[in-house]
């Protein structure tokens, strides 16, 4: 499996990284270089496996559907950038 | 003073031979002096860490002793610290200063201990070397006998690591997805412990892969780490994976015949590239267990070479996931753009270095359409094998010794050529995190060149007393007390 430039434009672009082009074709390498260690993976006969999706080995809790926490817009949005008001500020969206 | 364990010191606070401001000064004090070296420590946070061993001097008058009243930890610094910057190494999180506690630290306050600074570590905690923080390497107390450059930690708690062995804190608080409290404290000759999957909760910890991670203790002795992770463990309802299980006095633990236990040694371990010192050591470490009475035992765990990449395909999956949430809106650091998707591009290209990115980018490819079956629902196939290996042999071992690492520290630099020639580093702990189980890594003896070697063992699903109990018969066995030239007390 190799990854081609456009292969990783598109890929960047999902993960809503900026990526050079310059950069395209070396980072494609790169991940090739792991994708390829990986595809060891394809020896392994996993048929009727169910897949693990997590280590916790118990049935998930539930809680009641109540409010817990909350009302604390300044403390939480004492880490943006910008702000306007009770709201994150970004650029503008609708035209 | 330097040379009193965790425990020690604890005993030594309670009979007040010494306060716990003077014990805090005289960490403060070796913080200053030796972190510009070291860069164990990103942020010292002096004023709060006096006024916390006030108050525990205070406790301590009013015969009010908890579980830690009075003992300096440092704490990684990805642990979310209420009114104090937390970064996780990255730019990203330059300026983050989160409006919470994490449940683990909150936990450790509520026990009475005071808080020296956040340890330094990889990015998100992605790494093996402690080279991918953005804000400098960690240097390794340890250097090769007559050879004086500097060699990495480990990671990605590399900074707890560094600063518990060269004395800067009586322990530290870490986090291990595939390794990282295992091996910085195997690199670094000191003692920690990944928990069971579960045993602490992860709410206010930053994530990075969150059916991977969990917080555990590094500290000087298997004593020390037991008397940490008491009061670390414990349910939480904020953490929807958090075991509702009482937790056990590990310390008691410690104290533990390994008389009649069954030890395993997996063969899937013994790669034929192994260091004959490290298989030296191996051995060494379960004739020490043999000699005081357990049983050892050769078992199979055959999809161990399998749990490396297919951990790399879980971990950076749910890295992509966890990390969206870094978009130059919410979280400290922006870089502009044109617009909202520039914006968010640009200030992820800025704020996340390297091997961030490349795992973002790995995660991201394995979730996209047409792939996630051949590889995702793969890995987590490969995942269920794994933990079945696991499964099977504790029907029949109490727990499992082998090493912690493949090598002792390198060289800061060595190993960068490619992404996977680092990952290895892993190929021993990787598969308690892709299983869920407790392991633990107890320095064991030096190498030829003087660098400390690091056992590890692993044990059933919350039963760390087990594994407290063979990981404290290795280290009384071992007999190991070799330092490290650079630590607190020390004429340099």
């Amino acid at each position: 499996m190799s990854l081609d430039p456009a292969t990783v434009r598109r890929i960047a672009r999902l993960a809503r990284i900026r990526v050079s082009e310059d950069q395209l074709a070396p980072l494609g390498a790169e991940l090739s270089g792991i994708l390829a260690w990986i595809e060891q993976l394809n020896e392994v006969n996993v048929d009727g496996v169910e897949p693990l999706t997590g280590a916790a080995q118990m049935a998930l809790r539930l809680r009641e559907d109540v409010v817990t926490d909350g009302g604390d817009a300044d403390a939480v949005l004492g880490n943006a950038p910008d702000r306007a008001g009770a709201f994150y500020a970004v650029p503008k969206v609708v035209e | 003073m330097f040379d009193l364990t965790l425990a020690q010191a604890r005993d030594g606070l309670r009979k007040r031979d010494f306060s716990a401001r003077e014990l805090t000064d005289a960490y403060l004090g070796a913080i200053a002096a030796l972190n510009p070296r070291l860069n164990a420590y990103l942020l010292v946070t002096e004023a709060a860490a006096r006024a916390q061993a006030d108050a525990a001097d205070a406790a301590l008058a009013r015969g009010e002793a908890a579980n830690l009243t009075g003992i300096p930890l440092a704490i990684e610094d990805l642990f979310c610290t209420k009114g104090v910057r937390t970064t996780a190494g990255s730019r990203i999180l330059e300026h983050f200063v989160p409006p919470y506690e994490s449940t683990v630290t909150a936990n450790l306050l509520r026990d009475g201990a005071v808080f020296l600074g956040k340890a330094n570590l990889d990015e998100f905690a992605m790494g093996s070397s402690n080279m991918t923080s953005a804000f400098g390497p960690v240097v390794n107390p340890w250097t090769r006998r007559g050879d004086n450059r500097p060699l990495v930690p480990g990671g990605s708690s590399g900074g707890s690591a560094a600063a518990v062995a060269a004395r800067l804190a009586l322990g530290a608080t870490a986090t291990d997805t595939g390794g990282s409290i295992r091996q910085p404290a195997a690199f670094c000759g000191i003692t920690g412990i990944k928990p069971t999957y579960g045993r602490c909760s992860r709410w206010g910890i930053v994530a990075f892969a969150s059916s991977l991670d969990q917080a555990g203790p590094i500290a000087r002795t298997v004593e020390d780490c037991a008397i940490m992770l008491r009061s670390m463990a414990g349910f939480d309802p904020k953490d929807s994976t958090s075991a509702d299980l009482a937790v056990p006095d590990y310390q008691a633990a410690c104290h533990r015949s390994v008389k009649g236990l069954r030890i395993g040694v997996p063969k899937e371990y013994r790669s034929e590239g192994m260091a004959p010192e490290i298989e030296a050591m191996w051995q060494q470490g379960l004739a020490w267990l043999r000699d005081q009475g357990a049983e050892i035992v050769d078992v199979s765990l055959p999809h161990t070479k399998y749990a490396l990449p297919a951990y790399y395909i879980v971990a950076p999956a749910e890295a992509s996931s966890n990390l969206a949430r870094y978009d130059g809106v919410r979280f400290s650091s922006r870089t502009d753009g044109g617009d909202l998707t520039e914006l968010y591009e640009n200030s992820r290209a800025a704020g996340f270095g390297a091997e961030v990115q490349r795992r973002v980018l790995i995660g991201t490819y394995v979730l996209s359409a047409g792939y996630y079956d051949a590889y995702y629902i793969r890995a987590q196939k490969i995942r269920a094998l794994i933990l079945k290996d696991f499964t099977d042999v504790f029907r029949t071992v109490d727990a499992l010794v082998t090493p912690t690492a493949p090598s002792a520290a390198f060289g800061q630099g060595e190993k960068m050529d490619d992404p996977v020639t680092m990952y290895l580093n892993d190929v021993f702990t990787g598969p308690a995190n892709m299983s869920g189980i407790p392991g633990l890594s107890v320095p064991a003896g030096l190498d030829n060149q003087g660098l400390p070697l690091g056992l590890q063992v692993l044990g059933k699903p919350f039963d760390e007393e087990t594994v407290f109990a063979v990981g404290a018969a290795i280290e009384r066995a071992s007999g190991f007390t070799a330092l490290p030239g650079i630590r607190a007390g020390a004429v340099a």
